[in-house]
C-alpha cells in the first residue's frame, strides 16, 4: 500500500535523533511536556495540509448537527447507531491506513466499552426500576435478572466497580487501551506482524465472544445485557435524552477525528507512516517501533471502546454479536469503503455501509446480502483507496485540468 | 477414568485431527503458498458439501441402484465444482489483487456473503443432509466399549489419500516444481519460461478444490447450511497460521496439536471452554513463535 | 432436475412472494373506497445462522394471514404483512422492531425465535407500546405487558418429560445442551425434577452453538452409562450430534434419548434413519390427531409443497396470527392494551388442540406431547399430557 503522502515517511531520509522519538511518544503517552504537546496539536489542527479538507468536514458536521431537526426519532436513533460504529472505523484508519497494522479484533474493544457501560446501566436499572424490583422481590434477590436465574448469589467482584458512574467511565477509558497495550506490545516486540497479528486479534475477539456466551451467569450469555431504564437518573426513553445523547455522540466523534488528525499531522504521525512503509529502517534509526505500534493500537482500542459505550446507551443492549469476528471484520470494511487513509472517510464509510445495509434489508429483505457483498468487492477492486481516495483523485484531476487551462 | 475412555478420546482426537487437516490443506496452499487471504474459503467448503448433496439427489432420482457409490462420485463432483469455481475466481478477481493481500481479504469476505445468500436462494435456508452410505454405517467394535465409527475411519483414510496426493503433486511433479518456483521467485520463474499466470490460476483452483473435498467429506459428520462455511473458516485460519503459513508440514503438526489439545480438554472442561482455552493457547504460542510454530525460513 | 430441486424452486418462489409482499405497500396505488388494510409486522431472521429455523415460521405466519384475508380479514380489514429481516443479529432485531412500530405503524408483530432476539426487542416493544407474538418454546422467566408468548415455557415441557422418562425409560440422566440460556435454564428446572422422581444426573455438558464435534461427549456418555440422555442441543448441531451417535453405535433401540428441541423440521437435516427410535417432547407434532391439524397440514402442504413438514414453532406461529385476530375481534379494536386485555383466557381450537391464554401471565395453557421418531421422519405420539398451566417464574429454581 503506497501512501499518497509517502513523502512524510521519516524513516526514508537520514536518521532522526533519538530525543525526537521520545518527544513523539510523549505526545500521546504522557502529557509531561504540555507545551510541546500543544504545539503538536496546533500544528495538527491547522497544518497546511489539513486546511484544504476543512470545507467538506465542516459541511459534514453541520449536516450532523442539523439531522435531529430533519429526521424522526426512529431514523435519528439509527444515525446515532451508525455514528457509534464509526468510532472503531476512525481508530482503524489510524491503525491500518497510517501504521499498516490490520486488527480484526476491534470488536473486542468495542465490546469492552459496550459491556462496561451496560454493566453500569444494568445495575442502575436493577436498583431503580419498578419492574426489576418486582422481579427482585419475587426471587428475594437484588442482582440483575440473568444472574438470578443462573443461580449467581452474590455480585461478582468485577461487577462491583460498575455500581459507580465515575469508576465505570474510568473503566471504559482505561481498561481497553491498557488491554490493547498489554496484548500487543510483546507480540510487536517479537515482530509478530502482518497477517499473523490480524489472526491473533481475530482469535482474541473470538475467545471473547465464546467466553461471554459461555459464562452467562456473569455476562448474560448470548442474550447479552438488555433492558436498561435510565442513565444516572436520566430516563433513556425520553426523546430529549436521545437528542442529547445524539449530540454527545456527534461531539465526541468530532473530538476523536480531531485527535486522530492531530496525531496524523504530528511527528508521531510521521513515525507511524514510516513504520508502515519501512519498519526495519525505523528500527535501525534507533526507534522502538513496537512501542509506537502498541501505542496506536491502544488509541484505536480507546476509540472503539468509546463507540461501544455510546452504542449501549443508545441502542439499549450489549450483545456478544458485537464482539465476535463478523462485526470486527465489518468495522474494517467500513474503514476501507470510506478510505483507509482518511479519518473523515472512515466516518462517512461507516455511515454509508450501515445505511446501505438498512436500506437494502428494508426494501429487499431476501436479497440484501447480494448488494452488500457486491459493494465490498466493487469498492476493493475499483476504489482501492475508498471514497476518500476517489474524491482526492477527482480533485487532483480537476486541479491538473485547471493548471493546463 | 478408564483406559477405554482414554483410548476412545485419543481416537476422537485423531479423527478431529484429520478433519482439521482436510479443512486446512486447501487454505495452506491458497494462503500459505500464494499469500491469498481467502475469507470465502469456508463458503467453498460449503459449496463442496452442497455439490455432494446435489449428487445424492441426482443419484436418488436417476440411478437409485448406484446409491452405494454416490458418495465417492460426490467427492469428485465437489472437487470439480470448486476447482472450476476457484479457477474462474482467480481469473476474474484474485489476480488483480495479488499485490494487495489485505484487500483480497475484504473482497473475498464480500464474496463469502454473496455465496451464502446464493446457497440460501438455491438450496433453501434449512440445513440439508445427505443419506449415510450403507457401508459407512456402524462401527468397528474392538472391545466392548471401544468402537471406532466407520465414517470416521473413512475420513482418516481419505485424509491420507488427499495428503499423499498433495505431497506428490507439490514435491514430486513438474507442476509442483513450477508452483514452488513461482512462489519463491516470481520474476525469475517468469524469465525461465514458466507461465506464471497459469500456474497461479491452477494452484489457486487446486486449493479451492481441496476445500471442496473437505466440505464433501463433512457431510458425513454434519449437515450443511448457508452459513456452515463461516463456522469453519476461523478454525481453518487458526490451524494454518499456528503451524506457520509457509510450511505444509507445519499445518499438519498444528492440526495435530490443536486436535489433541481440544479433545483432551473436553474431558475436563465444557466444550465451549475447551475451545476458548485452545484459542488462547494458540495466541500465547504465537507470542513466542511469531511466525507460527513450525515456520521455515523461505527466501522470497 | 430432480424433484428436490424443484421443491427448492417453489421455496424460491415463495421467497419472491415474500419480497413482493414486503414491497407491496410501496407499489400499490391507494384505494380510498375499500377499508384500509391493517398492517402487521413479521420479524424473523431471513439471513444468518438462525434463518435455518426461522424461515419456515414466516411461511406459517403468511399462510395464516392469507387464510384470514381469504375469509374477509379482521373486522372487515385485510391484513397486510410487512416482512423485515432480523439477520440473526440482536441489535438488528431491535432496529427492525422500531422500524415496524414507528415507521410502519403495525398493529402487532409476529416474530423472534431466539431468546436473545426477544430480549433485544423487548425494550423497544415496551417503549413504543407495541405488541409482539413470540412463537418459540423458551426458558420462561419473563413476562412483558407487550409480549404474548404462544409456545411453551420451559416447565411446560421438561417437567412432563422427566416424569415420563423416569416412569418409562430409566432414572439416570445425562444432560447435554447447547451453551446458552434456554438449555441451561431448562436443565436447572430438570435437575430438581429428576431428584424429586428419585433419579440421578450422571453428567452435564454444554457446547457452543453450531458446534459439530460431539465424539468426545459421546465417549463421556458411554462411560457414564446413563439410561437416559436429555438433549437440549439446538439447531444445526443436532445433525452432527445424531449422526455421530449413530456412528458410535448409539441408536434408538439401545438408548433412550429425549430431545427438547428437535421437531419434524430439524429431522430433514438429521436424516430420519439417524433419529429413528429417539424421543422428542413438544407441544405439537404433525401427527396430532385433531381436525384443525388435518386442515392446517393440508393447507400448508398445498401452499408450500407436499414434501414440507410442520413442526412445533411453525404451528405456534400460525396459531399466533389467529390468536391475535380473535383477541382483536373480541376487543373490537386493534389497540394494544385492549387486545392484550381481550386475550385473557382467550381460547382457540388450534392444530395442537384446544388451547387458551392464562388469565394474567400472557402464556398459553398447553399440552406436552412425547413421541418417538419413525423411519419416515414422523412422530408416533406415546404420551399426551392434559393442559398444563404456564408458570414462567417457577419456584424450584
Amino acid at each position: 500500500m503506497k501512501a499518497p503522502d509517502a513523502d512524510a515517511g521519516a524513516g526514508t531520509t537520514g536518521a532522526p535523533p533519538w530525543p525526537a522519538a521520545a518527544a513523539a511518544v510523549g505526545e500521546i503517552a504522557s502529557p509531561a511536556q504540555p507545551a510541546r504537546w500543544l504545539d503538536g496539536l496546533r500544528d495538527g489542527l491547522l497544518g497546511a495540509r489539513g486546511v484544504q479538507h476543512w470545507g467538506g468536514a465542516i459541511a459534514l458536521v453541520a449536516v450532523g448537527l442539523l439531522l435531529p431537526f430533519l429526521l424522526g426519532s426512529f431514523r435519528l436513533e439509527l444515525v446515532a447507531k451508525y455514528l457509534c460504529l464509526a468510532f472503531p472505523a476512525v481508530g482503524i484508519v489510524l491503525l491500518w491506513g497510517q501504521t499498516g497494522i490490520l486488527s480484526l479484533g476491534q470488536g473486542l474493544f468495542f465490546g469492552m466499552g459496550g459491556y462496561f457501560m451496560a454493566m453500569f446501566l444494568k445495575l442502575e436499572a436493577t436498583t431503580h426500576s419498578d419492574s426489576s424490583q418486582a422481579l427482585s422481590q419475587f426471587y428475594g434477590s437484588t442482582l440483575p435478572d440473568f444472574m438470578v436465574w443462573n443461580s449467581v448469589e452474590t455480585l461478582p467482584w468485577f461487577w462491583k466497580p460498575f455500581q459507580s458512574l465515575p469508576l465505570s467511565l474510568a473503566a471504559i477509558l482505561i481498561v481497553p487501551p491498557l488491554t490493547a497495550m498489554a496484548t500487543s506490545y510483546f507480540p510487536f516486540r517479537r515482530r509478530v506482524g502482518g497477517v499473523y497479528f490480524s489472526i491473533v486479534t481475530l482469535a482474541l475477539a473470538s475467545v471473547a465472544s465464546i467466553v461471554i456466551i459461555g459464562q452467562q451467569g456473569y455476562t448474560g450469555g448470548v442474550n447479552g445485557i438488555t433492558d436498561f431504564k435510565s442513565f444516572a437518573g436520566m430516563d433513556l426513553e425520553s426523546p430529549r435524552v436521545s437528542w442529547g445523547l445524539y449530540y454527545v455522540t456527534v461531539a465526541l466523534l468530532v473530538g476523536v477525528v480531531l485527535f486522530g488528525r492531530a496525531v496524523m499531522n504530528s511527528r508521531l504521525g510521521k513515525i507511524l507512516r514510516a513504520v508502515r512503509d519501512r519498519e526495519d529502517r525505523v528500527r535501525f534509526s534507533g526507534y522502538d517501533p513496537a512501542m509506537f505500534k502498541a501505542a496506536i493500537f491502544a488509541v484505536a482500542a480507546l476509540f472503539s471502546a468509546i463507540g461501544g459505550a455510546l452504542f449501549s446507551l443508545q441502542v439499549g443492549l450489549a450483545s456478544p454479536s458485537l464482539v465476535g469476528i463478523v462485526p470486527s471484520v465489518e468495522m474494517v470494511i467500513c474503514a476501507a469503503v470510506g478510505g483507509r487513509l482518511s479519518l473523515v472517510g472512515g466516518v462517512v464509510g461507516t455511515v454509508l455501509v450501515y445505511a446501505a445495509k438498512t436500506f437494502f434489508s428494508e426494501h429487499f429483505a431476501q436479497y440484501w446480502l447480494y448488494f452488500i457483498g457486491a459493494l465490498f468487492i466493487l469498492v476493493v477492486v475499483f476504489l482501492p483507496r475508498g471514497l476518500a481516495g476517489a474524491l482526492e483523485q477527482l480533485r487532483g484531476a480537476r486541479a491538473r485540468r485547471a493548471e493546463r487551462a | 477414568m478408564t483406559f477405554d475412555t482414554i483410548a476412545m478420546q485419543v481416537f476422537n482426537g485423531l479423527s478431529l485431527f484429520t478433519v482439521l487437516v482436510l479443512m486446512a490443506l486447501g487454505l495452506a496452499i491458497v494462503f500459505g503458498l500464494m499469500g491469498v487471504i481467502n475469507m470465502a474459503h469456508g463458503e467453498l467448503m460449503a459449496m463442496g458439501a452442497y455439490a455432494t448433496y446435489a449428487t445424492a439427489a441426482l443419484f436418488e432420482r436417476f440411478f437409485p441402484s448406484l446409491m452405494g457409490i454416490y458418495f465417492l462420485v460426490g467427492i469428485v463432483v465437489a472437487f470439480v465444482v470448486t476447482f472450476v469455481f476457484g479457477y474462474a475466481l482467480e481469473r476474474g478477481l484474485i489476480r488483480f489483487l495479488y499485490k494487495r493481500p489485505l484487500d483480497t481479504m475484504l473482497a473475498t469476505w464480500g464474496l463469502g456473503l454473496i455465496l451464502q445468500q446464493l446457497f440460501r436462494s438455491v438450496f433453501g435456508p434449512r440445513e440439508v443432509g445427505v443419506p449415510t452410505e450403507r457401508w459407512l454405517e456402524g462401527a468397528w467394535h474392538i472391545t466392548g466399549s471401544i468402537s471406532l465409527p466407520l465414517g470416521r475411519i473413512f475420513i482418516i483414510g481419505l485424509t491420507i489419500v488427499v495428503s499423499a496426493t498433495v505431497y506428490l503433486l507439490l514435491f514430486r511433479s513438474r507442476w509442483g516444481l513450477r508452483i514452488r518456483a513461482v512462489t519463491q521467485n516470481r520474476d525469475m520463474s517468469g524469465a525461465a519460461g514458466i507461465n506464471t499466470a497459469r500456474v497461479d490460476a491452477v494452484t489457486f483452483a487446486f486449493g479451492c478444490g481441496l476445500a471442496g473435498i473437505a466440505g464433501s467429506s463433512f457431510t458425513m459428520l454434519a449437515s450443511t447450511g448457508p452459513t456452515t462455511g463461516q463456522q469453519y473458516v476461523v478454525d481453518t485460519f487458526i490451524v494454518v497460521v499456528f503451524g506457520g503459513v509457509d510450511s505444509l508440514l507445519g499445518t499438519f503438526l498444528s492440526a495435530f496439536l490443536i486436535s489433541q489439545q481440544q479433545s483432551g480438554l473436553e474431558l475436563f472442561l465444557t466444550g465451549s471452554m475447551a475451545k476458548a482455552a485452545m484459542l488462547l493457547m494458540v495466541i500465547v504460542v504465537l507470542y513466542f513463535r511469531p511466525n507460527g510454530l513450525f515456520a521455515m525460513r523461505v527466501r522470497r | 432436475m430432480t424433484k428436490t430441486i424443484r421443491r427448492r424452486q417453489i421455496l424460491k418462489g415463495s421467497a419472491l412472494t415474500a419480497a413482493g409482499l414486503g414491497l407491496a405497500p410501496l407499489m400499490r396505488p391507494r384505494k380510498a373506497a375499500a377499508a384500509e388494510p391493517i398492517k402487521v409486522g413479521i420479524l424473523h431472521s431471513l439471513t444468518g445462522t438462525i434463518a435455518i429455523a426461522e424461515a419456515s415460521v414466516v411461511d406459517a405466519e403468511k399462510l395464516a394471514i392469507e387464510e384470514i384475508n381469504g375469509r374477509g380479514g379482521v373486522m372487515g380489514r385485510k391484513i397486510e404483512p410487512i416482512t423485515e429481516d432480523g439477520a440473526s443479529d440482536w441489535p438488528t432485531f431491535a432496529e427492525k422492531a422500531r422500524k415496524l412500530l414507528d415507521r410502519d405503524g403495525v398493529a402487532c408483530i409476529f416474530g423472534c425465535y431466539t431468546s436473545a432476539s426477544r430480549k433485544a426487542v423487548l425494550p423497544v416493544m415496551e417503549k413504543s407500546k407495541g405488541l409482539l407474538y413470540y412463537p418459540t418454546y423458551y426458558e420462561g422467566l419473563e413476562q412483558s405487558p407487550n409480549i404474548m408468548y404462544t409456545a411453551q415455557e420451559a416447565t411446560q415441557s421438561v417437567i412432563a418429560a422427566v416424569d415420563w422418562l423416569a416412569k418409562n425409560r430409566g432414572k439416570t440422566f445425562f444432560l447435554i445442551g447447547s451453551d446458552y440460556i434456554w438449555p441451561r435454564t431448562t436443565n436447572k428446572i430438570a435437575k430438581p425434577t429428576i431428584a424429586k422422581v428419585g433419579g440421578k444426573v450422571v453428567g452435564e455438558d454444554y457446547f457452543p452453538l453450531g458446534h459439530i464435534e460431539f465424539s468426545s461427549v459421546i465417549n463421556k456418555i458411554k462411560a457414564s452409562k446413563a439410561e437416559v440422555i436429555l438433549s437440549t442441543v439446538v439447531g444445526g448441531s443436532n445433525v452432527a450430534f445424531y449422526k455421530q451417535l449413530a456412528a458410535a453405535g448409539i441408536t434408538g433401540k439401545s438408548q433412550a434419548l429425549l430431545a427438547l428441541a428437535v421437531s419434524e423440521e430439524e429431522l430433514s437435516g438429521i436424516g430420519p434413519e439417524n433419529a429413528a427410535g429417539f424421543l422428542s417432547c413438544m407441544g405439537y407434532f404433525q401427527s396430532v390427531k385433531e381436525p384443525a391439524n388435518e386442515k392446517f397440514v393440508k393447507a400448508f402442504k398445498a401452499k408450500y409443497g407436499a414434501k414440507r413438514v410442520t413442526g412445533d414453532t411453525l404451528e405456534c406461529g400460525y396459531t399466533s396470527v389467529y390468536l391475535w385476530k380473535l383477541a382483536a375481534e373480541k376487543a373490537g379494536s386493534f389497540d394494544v392494551p385492549k387486545v392484550v386485555a381481550a386475550s385473557s383466557e382467550l381460547a382457540w381450537d388450534a392444530p395442537e388442540g384446544k388451547i387458551k391464554f392464562h388469565k394474567s401471565n400472557h402464556h398459553l395453557w398447553k399440552h406436552a406431547r412425547i413421541g418417538e421418531f419413525g423411519k419416515d421422519g414422523q412422530v408416533k405420539i406415546l404420551y399426551e399430557s392434559p393442559l398444563i398451566e404456564p408458570n414462567p417464574f417457577p419456584k424450584i429454581l
